[in-house]
C-alpha cells in the first residue's frame, strides 16, 4: 500500500466519522448541540481535505483548507451572537456590569 | 530515510484518525451538551493536529508546510473560542443541569 | 483507482444525505446547520472535480458568509416560527410542489443524461485566447475578466443592489444609522481575544489569496469575503462599530469598484473598439486595476450584508 492510498484511506475513515456525527445534527437536542455537531464537521472535513490534497497532489487544496480554518468560528461566533441577542445576555458578562 | 518519514506519516494519520473517531464517539454517546462539548473540542484539535503532523514530511516546499501549521492553528483557535461561546450558549438554553 | 472513488462515492452519498435533511427538517435553524454543513461538503466536491478556484469561493461564502447571513435570518424568524407552521399548506398544495420539483428535476436529469460524450465545450478555447491576449497565469481569472467580463461585471453590481435591498429594510428614523445593535465589549471574553488574535492574520491571508488570484485559484471574491469575516469578527466583539450608513466616505468606496470598472469598459470601446474590451498591451495592468477598485467594495458590500439594516438613529 502506497503512502497516497493509505492518505485517501485516511481520510474516506474521518469522512465516515464526519458522517456519523451528522446523526447529532439531526437530533440536537440543543441549537449547542447541533452548532458543535458543525463545529466537528469543519475539523473533520478540513483533515479529510488536506489527506486528499496531500495524496492527489492538489497544491491550491491548501488555500482551500486555510480559508476553511481561518473561518471555521465564524459560523459559531455568528450563532452565539444571534443567541445572546434574542435571549438575553450572557450571564457572566452581565453579572460583571 | 523516506521509508522512516513515511512511517512517520502513516503511524501520526492513523493516531489523527483514531482521535476523529474518539470526537465522534463522544458527540453520540456522551449524555448532556457539555461532556459531548468536552469531547469534541479535545478530541478534533488532536486528530486535525496530528493528520497535520503526519502529512509535514510529505509537504513539497517550506511554503506549504507553514499553510499546515497555520491552519491547525486557526483550528485550535477557532475550537478553543467556540467551545467557551458553545458552552455558555447552552448554560442560557438549560441554566441549572 | 479504487480508494478515490471509495472517497468519491462517501462524499456523493454525504451530500446527498445532508440535502436530503434540509428539505425534511421542519425548524429554520435546523435547515440553516445542515445548510453550513453543505457549503462546507460541496467545497471537498469541487476539490474532488479539480476545481479549486470554485471550492474556495464555496469555502469562504457558502461555508463561512452565507451561513452567518442565514444564523442571523433563523435568530430574528424564531419568534415567527410557530405563526409560520400554523399557516402549514393543505395535501394538495404539498403534492403540487412535490409534482413540480420532481419535474424539474427530471427534465435536469434528462438533460445532463442526453448531453453528448465529451459535451460540446467552448471552455479550452475561451481559456487558451483569454490567457493569450490577457497575460493573466490563471484562467479562471482570465475568463472572468476578459471573456467574460460582463458577467463579473453584473455580479459586483448584484451584490451591491442587494446590500440597497437590506438597507431599505430599515424604519425611516434610522435611515441613515449605524447597522445592528451596538455590542457590549467584555476586554477578557473569549470573543475579544479571538477579534483580536484573528483579524491581522486573516486580514494577510485574505491579501494573499486576492494576490494569487493572477495566476492561481484565488481573486478578488474570496479574498473579500475572508477581509469582511474579519472586519464581522471585529464588530461583533464590540472592538469596533459599523458605520453609518449616511457617510461620504462609504457610499463612495460602496461605488468605486463598480464605476471604475464601468469607466475602463467603455474606454474599451474607444481604444479598444468594443465595451470591455482592453488595449492591445494594456490587459494585464487594466485587469490588475479592476481587481483592486473592486475589492473595498467587495469587502463593504459583503460585510455590510450580514451586518443587516440601520437600527439606530443616525449621530448628528
Amino acid at each position: 500500500m502506497t503512502i497516497p492510498d493509505f492518505l485517501l484511506a485516511a481520510a474516506v475513515f474521518v469522512l465516515a466519522m464526519v458522517a456519523l456525527g451528522l446523526v447529532r445534527i439531526l437530533r440536537g437536542p440543543e441549537e449547542a448541540d447541533r452548532m458543535m455537531a458543525t463545529q466537528l464537521f469543519g475539523t473533520g472535513g478540513i483533515a479529510a481535505l488536506l489527506l486528499l490534497g496531500v495524496a492527489t497532489q492538489a497544491k491550491a487544496v491548501l488555500d482551500v483548507a486555510l480559508t476553511l480554518a481561518l473561518l471555521a468560528a465564524f459560523a459559531s461566533v455568528a450563532f452565539a451572537r444571534s443567541a445572546s441577542s434574542s435571549k438575553g445576555d450572557d450571564p457572566k458578562e452581565t453579572s460583571r456590569q | 530515510m523516506s521509508l522512516v518519514l513515511d512511517i512517520f506519516t502513516i503511524v501520526a494519520v492513523s493516531a489523527g484518525a483514531f482521535f476523529f473517531l474518539a470526537g465522534t464517539v463522544g458527540l453520540l454517546r456522551f449524555p448532556d451538551t457539555l461532556t459531548r462539548l468536552h469531547a469534541l473540542t479535545k478530541a478534533d484539535n488532536l486528530g486535525l493536529g496530528l493528520v497535520v503532523m503526519g502529512l509535514l514530511p510529505q509537504a513539497e516546499q517550506p511554503f506549504a508546510v507553514i499553510k499546515l501549521i497555520a491552519i491547525w492553528l486557526f483550528a485550535l483557535l477557532a475550537g478553543a473560542t467556540v467551545g467557551q461561546l458553545m458552552a455558555r450558549a447552552a448554560r442560557r438554553e438549560r441554566p441549572t443541569p | 483507482m479504487t480508494l478515490a472513488l471509495a472517497v468519491d462515492i462517501s462524499l456523493a452519498l454525504l451530500v446527498l444525505a445532508v440535502a436530503g435533511w434540509i428539505i425534511a427538517v421542519r425548524d429554520t435553524f435546523g435547515a440553516v446547520i445542515g445548510f453550513v454543513a453543505y457549503g462546507l461538503l460541496l467545497a471537498l466536491v469541487w476539490v474532488r472535480l479539480a476545481a479549486p478556484d470554485v471550492a474556495l469561493t464555496e469555502a469562504a461564502i457558502g461555508g463561512g458568509l452565507t451561513g452567518a447571513l442565514l444564523i442571523g435570518a433563523a435568530a430574528r424568524l424564531r419568534g415567527t416560527e410557530a405563526a409560520a407552521r400554523a399557516e402549514y399548506p393543505g395535501a394538495f398544495t404539498r403534492t403540487l410542489a412535490a409534482v413540480l420539483a420532481v419535474t424539474v428535476a427530471a427534465a435536469l436529469a434528462i438533460g445532463v443524461l442526453a448531453l453528448p460524450d465529451p459535451a460540446p465545450t467552448l471552455a479550452p478555447a475561451a481559456a487558451a485566447a483569454s490567457l493569450a491576449t490577457t497575460g493573466v497565469g490563471n484562467p479562471v481569472t482570465a475568463v472572468l475578466l476578459a471573456f467574460r467580463a460582463m458577467d463579473t461585471l453584473l455580479e459586483a453590481i448584484v451584490v451591491l443592489l442587494a446590500l440597497l435591498g437590506v438597507w431599505s429594510l430599515a424604519p425611516d428614523r434610522a435611515w441613515g444609522g449605524c447597522p445592528g445593535p451596538r455590542r457590549p465589549v467584555d476586554p477578557d471574553g473569549v470573543l475579544a481575544y479571538l477579534a483580536q488574535l484573528l483579524p491581522p492574520i486573516g486580514i494577510i491571508v485574505g491579501l494573499y489569496i486576492f494576490w494569487i488570484g493572477a495566476d492561481l485559484p484565488g481573486g478578488k471574491f474570496q479574498g473579500a469575503t475572508i477581509l469582511a469575516a474579519m472586519w464581522l469578527l471585529v464588530i461583533w466583539a464590540g472592538l469596533a462599530d459599523t458605520p453609518p450608513i449616511g457617510r461620504t466616505w462609504l457610499r463612495v468606496l460602496l461605488v468605486a469598484g463598480p464605476l471604475v470598472f464601468i469607466a475602463i469598459g467603455f474606454a474599451g470601446a474607444i481604444t479598444a473598439g468594443a465595451v470591455l474590451a482592453y488595449p492591445e498591451g494594456y490587459a494585464k495592468p487594466l485587469i490588475v486595476a479592476i481587481e483592486i477598485a473592486l475589492m473595498p467594495t467587495l469587502v463593504l458590500t459583503l460585510a455590510l450584508l450580514v451586518a443587516g439594516a440601520p437600527q439606530r438613529i443616525p449621530p448628528q
